[in-house]
């Protein structure tokens, strides 16, 4: 139920900037007409493929120069869906190109820190940045035996974070007492290596008590937030959220909790799970968003299962074409305003209680309910909506957006002229007057504006844009002409 | 392919280089013929680093995207995953190797964790039963991923979120170790200055790993002589101002991902002489764009209103050399001719898409939406109104223009104003929440976490301070022959470059007061070096500079970097690095919760 973006977006007029300026619009343009016909005119000159050129990289239409990877794995996919079946079937096939041989120059990133390069200057850097040189890893998976001959289960916390940084075989399972266990945690972060940093993390996830572990981990800044990232990797939300409680961060709690409305499909489901957010701790600003937000989700249901069944007029002359579950609350109104215009207040679908329960704005329902009925055409709905009656019972127009806005919106819905011609003498000022009514073809308001003004020039002027002897020519005619109107030109 | 890296200040090929050695010696190790299953993502990163060929001298026979259920069938010896390290990719791992035939001949399984491995992956794969199944397990150390000859990103989407909002400082311990890496291949970096607490993190670590190692110096000449860190949080204000620059333009409007760009296909259709206008392709035009290309090179960073009469001045200048046919009379001159017709070809096509773009760019560029938004934007980088209800944005939330747009705005005026009157913030927020959803209270929460968004404190109002005294706007910004690096946003000068620019001359003691109001500690460290690698600088030899953005920079940035460069007597070149290139659009999105939303 979108307010048909498209369509309104061309009536906003706000101050003007020099800054970027288009001045030279045209020139700037014509240059562009140049280069491009200079384009087209060398174009017949060359055939486009120039296959067999080398200087030319070549690129296939979706750009991916030819050979690069991601042209190697389409090449492989639609290879596959051809043959790829059929090859399998064969013999299998022998390599017939062996393959080359290694460059042996130049530098690897990973040598530089492991010193397996030859070029002795950096083999200096192998302790340097020991955290690099992980190739050896898994340790405890398919490692030859050979590997372990220097394994020893006493080390102390440094030597084995220095293995883990290394990808060297280690075990935790040594470190016994809450106190070994928080020396290999400092260890570990002071490293700053943060797969280490997790490693012991898990490992003391699974040996640690909550409590403790809560406790211990309010006081080490560096490892909580790895822990909490931990957490969040692995969607363990329950003791996420049990742990931020005990840090006292009350708000990320609750909108951490909030936030898992999001990935519940069902919408009895997510009304229920907005409900239980309710009571949390949420800022006082959020926490009435979060009840308007159940509200309403809660809303929304009735309505909707009410309005799939209904075929009323109006449903049957516009079908509905999506239903209004987890819209916003404005496009809600603007339903309400399109479906259920003129419902009283005691109905759950009705603008004015939309409007009361959720705080709307004036200028928010103004602007929602003159879209809807403007929309559907309804034009004495649109002059309802613009009557204030003041005390002494006389009917006043007001608009809370001005009523150049009025007009634009029913100029865009197709109000017909005599509508179009009410609203736009309505608008204060002479000049957006004038420009609108010119835009739209509102010939008598134009007309009647100058000689409020009396401004024999400008009709001068606007006569001349008119077709010869067409009524609105011949009324200018008459007034131009006219003796009891005192011209200021 | 990668000469374009070679031609800068610094060769960025070395650096390359070293990656794609390191891609080989791990092939190898995967001995006999092997398959790749790609996680599809990293096939962009990895294609500035290596085409199909090198895969291919190294046995490597056929492809696959990651997916879901059975490996296709190849008849290799290994299977190799190239994965970023994450859970659920390690789920869709286990499935591949659970269901793979027992019948046919065994095939070996390896993976390749790029940029890092991950103790929680492998974890995953030993809970799903699967771990012992590998042969190798490895990791593919790509922290900086050369984009350019002077350009550097590590593309690490959500490091400006971990970074300053769920404070986790992962991704700078692996810009630590990118910038080891960078001065094991270039050197010791002699100076190094910064700007913000994560900066300051950055260098601790670095000084760190160099102690670690003190006594084994590494014997290169330093080709840098400063490196600057920088927060992106110290200039929160430039990268949501939209770019002008016509790489920046491409950016905003298009996004660039890995140096390709998507653009509608209309514009680019071939007519072929004779073949009329069927078959309009629907697929989106994909280009790619770097400096290796000339024409690109000359005008990515112009201001677009300029990039319209350089255009036409190439096009007079191929068109002349076209016409120089008609010249050719000598069979020597016509050979001359033709063989200058590869390379006269090139720059007609390139003039032909650049042109098609820039057409694009201006339909957008001249339309009233992007006229009043850029009016509104330079509204309140010059202080006008910030402290109010802004009716545009008011007028924007109305028409329901996309979410992003509203949120790059309100933001920037709450930069603008350090910060919006509670009654000016309560009233955006409820707008906001009633148009565009509840939901959206997370996103709001996340931007004032960072610093995006936040409520008044003080009445004072240090941005104006900040604005004068850095010059951060210029009246009389020149677009056509810029003299200053304002023109990026035809006025505003980036915040972030006048650090760089001032840091060069006068130094930053000429603006303590200023540095005293942006966030986090500004400092100077010093790395000693060996005797015999200090440099001798010749006379009007210029400094060169690594300028790394911890948190993501813009292209505007970027074009306002190299215009100093170039300019004569600046007497510093500059080599840009970043954790991420982003763009306003790209930088609030990676703050929202809720990812699907239409940009």
């Amino acid at each position: 139920m979108n307010k048909g973006k498209a369509e309104e977006d061309d009536y906003w007029h706000s101050s003007k900037y020099s800054a970027f300026t288009f001045d030279d619009d045209d020139y700037d343009f014509t240059k562009l007409k140049e280069s491009q016909r200079a384009v087209n005119s060398i174009r017949g000159l060359v055939e486009d493929d120039c296959e067999d050129d080398e200087d030319v990289e070549k690129v296939s239409w979706s750009g991916e120069p030819v050979g690069s990877i991601l042209w190697g794995v389409k090449e492989t996919a639609s290879s596959l869906r051809t043959s790829g079946d059929t090859q399998n079937h064969g013999f299998p096939k022998i390599q017939h190109n062996p393959p080359l041989p290694r460059q042996s120059s130049g530098y690897s990133l990973s040598s530089l820190f492991k010193g397996k390069n030859k070029t002795s200057s950096f083999s200096s850097l192998l302790d340097s940045l020991p955290d690099t040189s992980m190739r050896v890893y898994a340790p405890e998976l398919r490692k030859p035996r050979s590997e372990y001959k220097d394994y020893d289960s006493d080390w102390n916390s440094e030597e084995t974070i220095r293995r883990m940084r290394q990808g060297k075989a280690y075990s935790l399972e040594n470190f016994h007492s809450l106190q070994e266990k928080l020396l290999l945690l400092d260890e570990a972060v002071s490293s700053h290596n943060s797969n280490v940093i997790t490693a012991v993390l898990i490992f003391l996830k699974r040996t640690l008590s909550k409590a403790i572990l809560f406790r211990e981990l309010a006081e080490r800044e560096v490892a909580l937030r790895h822990f909490i990232h931990l957490l969040k990797e692995t969607g363990e939300q329950r003791i996420l959220v049990e742990l931020l409680k005990k840090l006292g961060r009350m708000e990320d709690m609750a909108l951490l909790q909030y936030k898992e409305h999001i990935s519940i499909k069902d919408e009895n489901q997510r009304k229920d799970f907005l409900k239980t957010c309710l009571s949390l701790p949420f800022s006082p600003d959020d926490s009435t968003h979060v009840q308007d937000h159940y509200m309403l989700l809660e809303r929304q249901i009735i309505i909707e299962a009410n309005d799939k069944r209904t075929d009323t007029e109006i449903f049957k002359k516009h079908p509905r074409k999506a239903s209004i579950l987890n819209m916003p609350i404005i496009t809600t109104l603007y339903y309400s305003c399109f479906y259920h215009y003129g419902e009283s207040e005691g109905t759950f679908s009705s603008p004015a209680n939309i409007r009361k329960t959720f705080r709307i704005s004036e200028k928010q329902y103004f602007l929602t309910a003159l879209g809807a009925r403007a929309k559907l055409k309804q034009w004495s709905d649109v002059d309802r909506l613009c009557n204030t009656t003041n005390w002494l019972g006389y009917t006043k127009k007001k608009s809370p957006i001005g009523f150049q806005r009025v007009v634009e919106i029913l100029h865009k819905n197709g109000a017909p002229l005599q509508v179009l011609q009410d609203y736009m003498s309505l608008v204060d000022n002479t000049e957006v007057r004038v420009s609108l009514a010119q835009k739209f073809k509102c010939h008598d308001i134009v007309i009647n504006t100058y000689k409020e003004l009396k401004d024999r020039q400008q009709l001068i002027v606007y006569q001349s844009k008119l077709e010869r002897g067409s009524p609105e020519y011949q009324v200018i005619d008459e007034l131009i002409h006219s003796l009891n109107i005192r011209w200021k030109n | 392919m990668a000469a374009h890296l070679c031609y800068g200040r610094v060769n960025l090929n070395i650096l390359r280089e070293a990656a794609r050695k390191d891609l080989r010696e791990f092939l190898d190790k995967c001995a006999g013929s092997k398959a790749i299953v790609w996680d599809e993502y990293l096939t962009g990163p990895f294609g500035l680093i290596a085409q199909y060929s090198l895969l291919k001298e190294h046995e490597v026979e056929k492809m696959f995207t990651l997916k879901a259920g059975r490996l296709p069938p190849a008849d290799v010896k290994n299977i190799i995953f190239f994965v970023r390290p994450r859970l659920e990719l390690m789920d869709i791992i286990a499935e591949n190797v659970m269901s793979e035939d027992k019948m046919q001949s065994p095939r070996e399984f390896n993976i390749l964790f790029v940029p890092r491995r991950s103790m929680l992956c492998e974890q995953r794969l030993k809970e799903q039963g699967v771990l012992g199944s590998f042969t190798n397990i490895d990791e593919y150390i790509l922290d900086l991923i050369p984009y350019d000859g002077d350009l550097l990103s590590m593309e690490c989407e959500s490091a400006f979120r971990e970074c300053y909002l769920e404070n986790d400082q992962t991704s700078l311990y692996h810009t630590a170790k990118g910038l080891m890496t960078i001065q094991a291949l270039y050197g010791t970096i002699p100076q190094i200055f910064g700007k913000g607490e994560c900066a300051r993190h950055v260098a601790n670590m670095m000084l760190r790993m160099k102690r670690e190692f003190a006594g084994s110096q590494t014997q290169i000449l330093p080709v840098f002589d400063t490196l600057l860190l920088l927060d992106r949080n110290v200039d929160l204000l430039t990268p949501l101002a939209t770019q002008l620059t016509y790489e920046g333009l491409i950016d905003e409007i298009y996004g660039i991902t890995n140096g390709y760009v998507k653009l509608p296909p209309e514009k680019f259709a071939q007519k072929k002489q004779g073949e009329g206008g069927k078959d309009l392709p629907t697929e989106p035009k994909k280009l790619q764009l770097n400096s290796a290309e000339e024409l690109y090179a000359e005008i990515r960073d112009k201001n677009f209103n300029a990039v319209g009469a350089a255009l036409s001045k190439k096009a007079k200048i191929i068109s002349a050399a076209f016409e120089e046919r008609h010249n050719a009379k000598t069979v020597g001159e016509i050979k001359q001719f033709v063989s200058q017709l590869p390379h006269m070809q090139a720059a007609r096509s390139s003039l032909a898409n650049h042109t098609s773009i820039a057409e694009l760019i201006k339909d957008i560029t001249t339309s009233e939406t992007f006229f009043d938004n850029l009016t509104v934007e330079q509204e309140f980088m010059t202080g006008v109104d910030t402290d109010k209800v802004n009716t545009y944005i008011e007028d924007c939330i109305a028409q329901k223009d996309p979410l992003i747009k509203i949120l790059r705005l309100v933001c920037m005026q709450s930069v603008c104003n350090n910060g919006l009157k509670q009654k000016v913030l309560d009233y955006y927020k409820r707008e906001i929440l009633q148009t565009y959803g509840y939901e959206y209270i997370l996103t709001l929460n996340n931007l004032e976490k960072t610093g995006l968004l936040k409520p008044q404190t003080t009445t004072r109002n240090n941005y104006p301070t900040i604005r004068k005294t850095l010059k951060l706007w210029m009246e009389d910004a020149n677009e056509q022959n810029p003299n200053d690096i304002s023109y990026v946003y035809s006025g505003y000068a980036p915040l972030s470059v006048r650090l760089t620019q001032v840091l060069a001359r006068p130094g930053w003691r000429s603006i303590e007061e200023v540095l005293k109001m942006l966030p986090g500690p500004h400092f100077e460290e010093r790395q000693p070096l060996p005797t015999g690698l200090h440099k001798k600088r010749q006379q009007g030899e210029n400094r060169t500079t690594l300028v790394f953005f911890l948190g993501g920079v813009t292209y505007a940035e970027i074009a306002a970097l190299r215009f100093l460069s170039q300019m004569e007597e600046g007497g510093t070149e500059y080599i840009i690095a970043t954790t991420k290139l982003i763009n306003g659009t790209s930088w609030i999105k990676s703050l929202m919760d809720k990812p699907e939303v239409n940009i």
